[in-house]
């Protein structure tokens, strides 16, 4: 039944009745979308699954050679070591639209093209150990940055897809029953003033033969 | 251009200095939301990602979570030096829930 009320002209009928049209191509391309939207996340997830481990592993392997590392150095000594970086990183965001969902792409550059330039130190007082984890980590540092693209956009695509969710079951459950149920009410009660229409129109005419086959004036 | 930010214990972030990553030591969950806020806040986008170990991550998550909506910046949990306890895949499975509905991993 209809909550709400609704007027029963015809005008309205035909409203309804475009809106209704409306409401179903919506929901048919929301539905694609959110179909789309998935089958895009599942592969996202795959891939932030698996490179979470990589780096979770690479992470692991660096600080345990972190750790030899500052069992062999001093802390001031391991401190002073890495104080002032040689090397920076900048990244560059760019937006790709996947599905009316931005997701961020970066590209970064780093100031020294030289990868033998990531040791911020002299040879002399460091250990071996050092350089060891300092180049493990520069090597998970690019999965890192993979990571960060990968798990963004899973999140991002996460959050659209519940929205897109939400809108398809509010169309295909409330919506659109919503609608029909409304022009159903509409046509009925149509259908209803015409009966009654024409039952009086009946009426009245025998009313009107009555009267002009014994005519009188009181 | 945009920086990158890693927040976690001061031994673990060490390494990440060489690299030329913006560091910063903190020595608990407080410490690692004052200093979240503090980067994120005043010029937005100065930060394109920001990594957060694990074990400070732990008690802030309702924090990191408020930036998954956000298309900038990324904030992504790495594990610390005890190795992984798992906060990370949980984020995961958390994402895939939202929006399956359930857990099919």
């Amino acid at each position: 039944m209809a909550t709400k009320t609704v007027t029963p002209t015809r005008m309205v009928l035909n409203q309804t009745k475009a809106r209704l049209k409306t409401a179903a191509r919506g929901h048919k391309l929301l539905k694609d979308k959110r179909d789309e939207l998935m089958r895009q996340f599942m592969s996202v997830v795959r891939q932030n699954k698996e490179l979470r481990q990589r780096v979770e592993e690479g992470l692991t392997e660096a600080f345990a050679a972190l750790t030899v590392s500052s069992a062999v150095m001093s802390p001031e000594l391991l401190e002073q070591a890495l104080m002032y970086p040689r090397q920076s990183v900048e990244v560059d965001v760019k937006f790709k639209t996947v599905m009316s969902v931005s997701v961020p792409q970066y590209s970064f550059t780093t100031q020294n093209a030289d990868p033998g330039e990531i040791y911020p130190y002299g040879f002399a007082q460091t250990s071996g150990e050092l350089d060891i984890a300092i180049r493990s980590i520069s090597r998970v540092f690019e999965d890192m940055l993979e990571l960060a693209r990968v798990e963004k956009t899973m999140h991002l695509l996460a959050e659209e897809i519940e929205k897109t969710r939400r809108r398809v079951n509010a169309l295909e459950y409330v919506m659109i029953p919503e609608m029909q149920e409304n022009i159903r009410y509409i046509t009925m009660k149509l259908a209803e003033n015409e009966n009654s229409t024409k039952v009086r129109l009946m009426k009245v005419k025998d009313m009107v033969l009555q009267q002009a086959h014994d005519f009188k004036y009181s | 251009m945009y920086k990158i930010a890693v927040i976690g214990g001061s031994d673990s972030v060490i390494g990440f200095k060489a690299l030329g990553l913006d560091t910063y030591a903190v020595d608990s969950s407080d410490e690692a939301r004052s200093v979240l806020h503090e980067i994120t806040k005043p010029r937005e986008d100065e930060y394109a990602i920001i990594y957060i170990e694990e074990t400070m991550a732990v008690h802030i998550l309702p924090d990191i979570r408020k930036f998954d909506e956000r298309p900038s910046p990324a904030i992504i949990l790495i594990p610390g030096r005890d190795g992984p306890i798992g906060l990370g895949q949980s984020a995961l499975k958390e994402a895939v829930e939202k929006a399956v509905g359930s857990d099919i991993l």
